[in-house]
């Protein structure tokens, strides 16, 4: 028997060369996923029914009943589940942006430097990869909340900076930022924004048809410091603070009361996440400036422009195709890896929704369901939103 | 495919034959559990993951505790031997998803018994064997002595899906006081956070804080405080739906304390084979068919009281000469002045 021919005639039957090649395929895998789903429903139907189990998504409108520690928005043990959940949604995006927002900084930082000429900075950068890479994340979150920050003075003897933010083992207090008028302070910052806006745009018309430069970087600068200022002189707009006040609870208990608390449990996560993210975003960072040619690089130079205006107008714009894919998905590896912090007592999604909501109604299957939803929305989020921005970031072929 | 919807229709045809044609007499044949058990040669217990006097394993992990008395007890009962348990530490947030999910089939950890825990998630209490109530710990050179000295701003360490996480924010509301829930899934994480002063007090049932103090680097750094903020009758729980199987783990453990208030314990049990009193000569098998009714051997309380002892031998073991809780207060019977009162096995 001919091989060759036998695998072409099948290559044929499923590429389409038949009507009912191209679709039989495809009919045949819609039945299988239907199959599959159907069975697995209606196998916990029957499961569910036979223990005693109904479905149902009443509990989210009852009483919660128990506190968390930590929320952004008004919760108390009198709200409902569906208000615990959102709690627990929002502290968790809390964490992904600010794991997402030093993990990108400090990426690019240590992805730049591991090209560094200097070999002091590159030798450093590679070992800071290599280290961090490499141990499990959930070691390293075991070692910054339960080594690191656990080490910490109790708040008696916390670590003062400058007498207004005081570290101890009970987290960091803060000073809280006290406003009046703050809806004409935000309307200036959004002023400002639109104004820099066209500041830029009329910067580039400007060069595009006199080449002449205009310094919009200091333009910019002026105008989102002067009008959000000009609101406190005559917008009467202020700013006060609430510090942070040691008080006596008991004769040995003592903790800070006022200001703002930033729980341990949030730093050791947000500093897991970023440090441990952010090895894998300089590689990104590497790969993608690698990827440019030289000859990029020295057309660049030989026409005149600085090594930052290199870097800047040349290298980025043509690495950052390279780097936004990947980097895309280390951001959903961030969210997703977020939900260690059950480990260490962060009330997260994980914590306070599929954990303790799930043991106080019981109901496992529509909680889980739920949790796993909402992190599939939030990494499609994310998807879509760096998806959008590679296709703004890419050659325009014209 | 084929091979699933004939299981599928077969799994179906025995649960209508099942439901249609059910009486007390065949489901006593037919507790699926009580096959299952016989057929697997062991009983399947979850247990917590180290609470001494309740369910805690030493080096070679061998379980002991009052809590595994029960799965031992009723490992006797059915098996007519007290070893034949596998014991799986859960944590409290594991505990109701592995027994409905059928991983076990009694849950002897700990158990607050519930209204909604036992009408609402597909579970069944069958009794009490222990009655506790909350309380809370606090490092001794604090000066605190009793809850009415809390502030507001206090930081307090508790175990995840407890009812001690309820019981604590309607002791701190009710009080008007502001407070910082730390919350764990492992008890031993609960313990570390509060030895290190991340939390300034630890709250659980008392029988956990006394069972935790001994476990901590110096346990006479720590008080726990006088008052106790809920009811906690803790107990033993099985799934929904297999009475047969919920009245074999209610009788066993409704005998060892029975056989205690009878006077029966490990040593005397055969000797009392041969007493006068009809009610003690029932309880070591001798007389009546009380295990017939169960759909199990005449001799299941017998082995029960040999193998595992009453509940005041099991106390004291377990509880009493490990420090932890000397004095029984109300898990003392009831002739006693404690409020061990069980329906009689008769």
């Amino acid at each position: 028997m001919d091989i060759k021919n036998t695998t072409k005639g099948f290559t044929n039957f499923f590429s389409g060369s038949s009507t009912f090649g191209k679709y039989f395929p495809q009919i045949l895998t819609v039945f299988f996923i239907i199959f599959i789903f159907g069975y697995f429903t209606y196998n916990a139907q029957v499961n569910m029914d036979n223990r005693g189990i109904d479905f149902g998504l009443r509990f989210l409108g009852e009483e919660a009943s128990f506190d968390i520690q930590f929320s952004l928005i008004e919760y108390s043990g009198a709200s409902s589940y569906a208000r615990a959940y959102l709690v627990g949604v929002l502290n968790t995006i809390l964490v992904a942006v600010i794991g997402i927002f030093f993990a990108t900084i400090l990426g690019v930082v240590i992805g730049i430097s591991r090209l560094s000429s200097n070999y002091l900075i590159a030798k450093v950068a590679e070992w800071y990869i290599e280290i961090f890479r490499n141990i499990p994340l959930l070691l390293q979150l075991f070692f910054w909340y339960f080594a690191a920050l656990r080490a910490l003075p109790l708040p008696k003897e916390a670590i003062n900076f400058f007498d207004t933010a005081y570290l101890s083992v009970k987290g960091l207090y803060i000073p809280k930022f006290v406003w009046t008028n703050f809806d004409i302070f935000f309307y200036s910052i959004i002023a400002s924004i639109v104004a820099i806006i066209f500041v830029f745009k009329y910067a580039k018309n400007q060069q595009e048809q006199t080449g002449r430069r205009i310094p919009s970087f200091f333009i910019s600068f002026g105008i989102i410091v002067l009008l959000p200022l000009l609101t406190f002189l005559i917008g009467g707009v202020s700013l006060s603070f609430e510090y942070p006040v040691l008080t006596q609870l008991s004769k040995t208990i003592f903790n800070y009361i006022g200001g703002v608390a930033i729980i341990p449990e949030l730093m050791a996560l947000a500093l897991a996440l970023s440090l441990y993210t952010a090895t894998f975003i300089a590689e990104c960072v590497r790969a993608g400036i690698m990827g440019v040619t030289k000859g990029q690089k020295e057309a660049a130079a030989s026409i005149g422009l600085t090594p930052g205006q290199v870097l800047r107008l040349v290298v980025m714009p043509q690495a950052l195709r390279i780097i936004i894919p990947p980097t895309t998905n280390q951001y959903l590896n961030l969210t997703k890896n977020s939900s260690l912090a059950a480990a260490i007592a962060y009330p997260d999604l994980v914590l306070v929704f599929a954990g303790t909501a799930m043991m106080q109604t019981g109901r496992a299957i529509e909680i889980v369901s739920i949790t796993m939803l909402t992190y599939l929305s939030l990494s499609i989020a994310i998807s879509i939103f760096m998806n959008w921005y590679n296709k703004k970031i890419a050659i325009k072929e014209k | 495919m084929y091979r699933y919807i004939k299981q599928l229709t077969s799994l179906l045809a025995v649960f209508a034959v099942l439901f249609s044609f059910a009486n007390e007499a065949m489901a006593a044949k037919k507790s699926k559990t009580l096959k299952n058990t016989i057929k697997k040669g062991f009983v399947r217990c979850g247990v917590s993951q180290g609470l001494p006097g309740f369910s805690n394993a030493d080096a070679s992990g061998n379980w002991t505790g009052v809590d595994v008395d029960v799965c031992r007890a009723v490992a006797a009962a059915v098996l007519g031997d007290a070893s034949k348990v596998k014991f799986t530490p859960l944590s409290a947030k594991e505990r109701f998803t592995a027994l409905i999910s059928g991983e076990i089939d009694i849950l002897s950890r700990n158990t607050t018994w519930t209204l909604s825990r036992d009408a609402d998630i597909g579970l069944t209490f069958v009794g009490v064997n222990f009655y506790d109530g909350q309380g809370f710990m606090v490092r001794r050179d604090s000066g605190i002595t009793s809850t009415s000295q809390f502030k507001s701003g206090l930081s307090a360490c508790v175990n995840i899906g407890t009812t001690t996480e309820l019981n604590m924010r309607d002791f701190f509301t009710s009080k008007g006081i502001s407070y910082e829930p730390v919350v764990f899934e492992k008890a031993d994480e609960v313990v570390a956070a509060y030895d290190s002063g991340r939390c300034d007090t630890y709250t659980t049932d008392k029988s956990g804080l006394a069972a935790q103090r001994t476990k901590m680097k110096d346990p006479d750094a720590h008080i726990v405080l006088p008052e106790t903020i809920s009811k906690e009758p803790l107990g033993p729980v099985v799934r929904q739906g297999d009475s047969v199987w919920e009245d074999i783990v209610r009788w066993s453990l409704n005998v060892m304390i029975e056989a205690e208030e009878y006077g029966i314990d490990s040593s005397n049990a055969s000797a009392m084979k041969s007493s006068e009193n009809p009610q003690i000569k029932r309880l070591v098998g001798a007389e009546g068919e009380l295990g017939a009714a169960l759909g199990i051997g005449n001799d299941w309380s017998y082995n029960i009281i040999t193998q595992v002892g009453n509940y005041g031998e099991s106390y004291k073991r377990n509880i009493a000469d490990t420090g932890i809780l000397p004095d029984r207060g109300p898990n003392e019977l009831w002739t006693k002045g404690g409020i061990l009162y069980v329906a009689p096995a008769r």
